[in-house]
């Protein structure tokens, strides 16, 4: 719970929601406000940013006059958010959500956000405002009253409507109304956008109605996950947010919904993640197929396959949800940032770079969608061995690896270790039959090659420890993922020796993880500490040490079950964008692996698969 | 009145009347899309609104080129500008007593006056359709001036 007054401060980026259609998204802070939100799409123009700049972003506050106290919750196993108001005379309740349903029978919005504030008990004054601004805060909105039809709001190449079940006063570039609830009175509210005219305008009345569809819609979508180990509600949880950062009509998964939440407060660390990077595709994939979203799975690699064709063989490193190359990044002028954390930038600067670990990791995601079942038809095989001849001509190459620094390219072993990835998974769809015509022995030579290398120069043998950049002596937690790939046991003495130089090095008292030497630039990384988790329930610890570090790493998500992509060690705040699709995704997986070990399933299909090489490696450390 | 004339030269025309609106929304020009307006006269569903409302676009402009052509017979009068007249009038009807009307035959659409309802949740186009964008008149004007010049282009006299 926490106190709220007439004066909120800026909210931590914890204190914030999401809600959203699988299209778009919204940020909803916890003081009833939305204050960020960006439509048509994820990486659209905003037209709410206080996320960004408070003064001049843009919002949409419901919430009472005067000092409240607020706790919310998602309606269980939704995305429906509710937050609950105590003043000193009422409680309210306020829901939030972007409507979905199935029903195709009526007409609804292309777009819009639903909320509904109810008294429960006692009466309260409550304050509604509308701040629209457009563009990232660059431009004021006229309002207009357009009679019963709601407030409407001219904007580009779209209309924005509000429709209020109480009257809204307009000023410059604001609607707004203070009122009074008494116990059993409710206000409603729609507000909607469209790009095609006419748009609809859903009568205010059809809303409750329209809440618990969405609800049901929500928990029938839930229910379909096939999962019953530990954690299962905070699984499912991060189902549900994976869910929301899919923009289902592309079947593309977006990294975040936001963009230059900081890595650092006061820092330059702020990036542009509305877009779908390629590096994620191998671990969210196996997330979607072991909790059976199969439709989510299939459709998350057509877009894989089929999306990245402008560039094939050659991948970016990140596409927006259409297949096209990320924007050029820009840094806006009028948003201030969060916590005045300069520059907001729009549009990522990093899609110029190269990273080879792509390559490995879409043919992982072919190859894990194929051994679950699934069929790789011409096309897709024909694409697959396109990728393969990729790696072969390039895997030499430095290049600027997972973190995407800014500062050259080297030859890091995360990028070998995925080059290898690739031919092997080729390898053994050959093998299985899933993959025909494909040279097979020049890609057993070439993964040969790269095992050798990443096993001498990959390897410091004064650390006793994988390294980051080949023949260095610095450290990442991508060396984790040598197990998850099944480059070398986790049990391995090599592999447990390099676990433990990551935990002196990147590692903090309270089980955290930093992503990569030297540590302390930005908060620690979220999906690093759970590679951890589920680097020791693949065999690199006991069951009770990977159920230890779970659990340690379960009690950082914020009171609604989100993560965003760093968590600042000590004060356990967030950092970085938010919600992180990449966070949940390693929550899923670590918690997939442990229910496995400790059922004592066989290891994971895409890691059973991977024998179609030499044992690895089980020379003793030094 | 010459039958296989008309017939081609409608086509013809109606295609660009189509293309021109088609293009106009998806830059941005206006929001109005005519085909899912119509649509909705007959149903609800988005996606067949759209269908449906194609083909009713595709049959009402042909519908109309045959009172142009039937202009262009009755005054023994037929050229290019004559029918970008005629088709200059037909959008200023259209824009005017056409959309001005419209929520009151359209069983979709609301009205300022009463609001969305269950069935009427359509947004009303307002005076010259401004309320699908401030551009709008000036497409639908270009659209049917191209609609007419080509049908008087086109089409031959008997």
């Amino acid at each position: 719970m926490l106190e709220c007054g007439a004066d909120d401060r800026i909210p931590g980026i914890e204190d914030y929601a999401i809600i959203g259609d699988c299209r778009a998204a919204a940020l909803v802070s916890r003081c009833g406000q939305i204050d960020w939100l960006c439509w048509p799409r994820f990486d659209s123009p905003s037209i709410f940013a206080a996320l960004l700049d408070q003064e001049r972003g843009g919002h949409w506050r419901i919430a009472p006059l005067g000092p409240y106290s607020a706790e919310r919750a998602y309606v269980s196993e939704s995305n429906v958010l509710e937050t609950r108001f105590r003043t000193a005379s009422g409680t309210l309740l306020l829901t939030d959500l972007m409507p979905v349903t199935e029903s195709r029978a009526s007409l609804v919005p292309d777009h819009e956000i639903v909320r509904r504030l109810s008294c429960t008990a006692g009466d309260a004054e409550v304050e509604v405002e509308l701040v629209p601004r457009a563009r990232y805060g660059g431009v004021v909105p006229a309002l207009r009253q357009a009679g019963r039809l709601g407030i409407r709001i001219e904007c580009g190449r779209g209309v924005y409507w509000l429709r209020s079940s109480i009257p809204l006063r307009l000023g410059e570039g604001v609607a707004s109304a203070p009122t009074r609830l008494k116990a059993g009175q409710s206000l409603l509210f729609s507000f909607s956008y469209a790009e095609e005219a006419p748009a609809v305008l859903p009568p205010l009345e059809e809303i409750p109605q329209r809440i618990d569809e969405c609800v049901c819609w929500w928990r029938r979508w839930a229910a379909q996950a096939q999962y019953d180990g530990e954690a299962r509600e905070e699984v499912i949880r991060s189902a549900l947010a994976l869910k929301l950062l899919i923009f289902t009509p592309s079947g593309a998964i977006v990294a975040a919904p936001t963009t230059s939440l900081p890595e650092r407060i006061g820092g330059g660390l702020n990036w542009d993640y509305r877009y779908c990077w390629l590096r994620d595709a191998s671990l969210t994939i196996r997330a979607l197929l072991e909790l059976g979203y199969w439709e989510e799975a299939a459709h998350f690699l057509d877009w894989l396959l089929h999306a990245t064709r402008l560039t094939q063989p050659e991948l970016n490193i990140a596409y927006t949800v259409f297949g096209n190359p990320m924007p050029e990044e820009w840094e806006s002028q009028t948003l201030a940032g969060y916590r005045g954390s300069r520059p907001v930038r729009i549009g990522n600067a990093a899609r110029d770079q190269l990273q080879l670990d792509v390559y490995g990791e879409v043919i992982d995601a072919a190859a894990q969608y194929a051994f679950h079942g699934g069929t790789l038809d011409r096309e897709m095989q024909k694409v697959m061995i396109g990728f393969g001849r990729y790696v072969i001509k390039h895997w030499e190459l430095p290049d600027e690896g997972i973190w995407e620094p800014r500062s050259g390219r080297r030859h890091h072993t995360h990028s070998r270790l995925l080059s290898w990835t690739a031919l092997d998974r080729l390898i053994t769809l050959c093998h299985q039959g899933k993959l025909e015509h494909a040279p097979v022995d020049e890609y057993r030579k070439q993964a040969d090659q790269i095992h050798r290398q990443i096993e001498a120069a990959g390897w410091n043998q004064r650390l006793g420890s994988y390294v980051s950049v080949l023949d260095g002596d610095q450290l990442d937690a991508s060396l984790l993922l040598l197990s998850w790939y099944g480059f070398e046991k986790a049990d391995s003495p090599r592999m447990r020796s390099t676990y433990r130089r990551l935990r002196e090095r990147l590692g903090t008292p309270d089980g955290l993880l930093y992503r990569s030497e030297p540590p302390a630039r930005e908060g620690t990384f979220a999906i690093c500490s759970f590679w951890a988790a589920e680097y020791l329930a693949l065999g690199g610890g006991t069951v009770s040490e990977a159920r230890d570090l779970l659990n340690t790493l379960l009690k950082y998500r914020n009171d609604i079950g989100l993560y965003g992509e760093e968590i600042e060690a000590g004060s356990g705040r967030f950092l970085g964008n938010f919600p992180q699709a990449f966070t949940h995704v390693g929550l899923i997986g670590a918690a997939l692996s442990l229910n496995q070990r400790q059922k004592g399933e066989q290891p994971l299909a895409h890691r059973r698969e991977s024998a179609s090489r030499a044992e690895p490696h089980q020379k003793q450390p030094a | 009145m010459n039958w296989p004339s008309w017939l081609l030269s409608g086509f013809v025309a109606n295609l660009a009347l189509t293309t021109l609106l088609a293009t106009s929304q998806g830059l941005g020009f206006t929001r109005m899309n005519i085909p899912f307006m119509l649509g909705t006269v007959i149903t609800g569903e988005r996606e067949k609104a759209r269908l449906y409302g194609f083909i009713a676009h595709l049959v009402n402009g042909w519908a109309f080129s045959l009172v142009y052509v039937l202009i262009f017979e009755a005054r023994h009068t037929v050229n290019w500008w004559f029918g970008l007249l005629l088709g200059l009038a037909h959008a200023l009807f259209v824009l005017t007593a056409g959309m001005s009307l419209l929520p009151y035959v359209h069983p979709r659409m609301a009205s300022e006056r009463h609001g969305p309802q269950a069935i009427r949740q359509l947004e009303p186009p307002g005076f010259m359709a401004l309320n699908y964008g401030y551009p709008t008149p000036v497409s639908v004007f270009l659209s049917h001036a191209a609609f007419g010049a080509i049908l008087g282009s086109l089409y031959h006299l008997r």
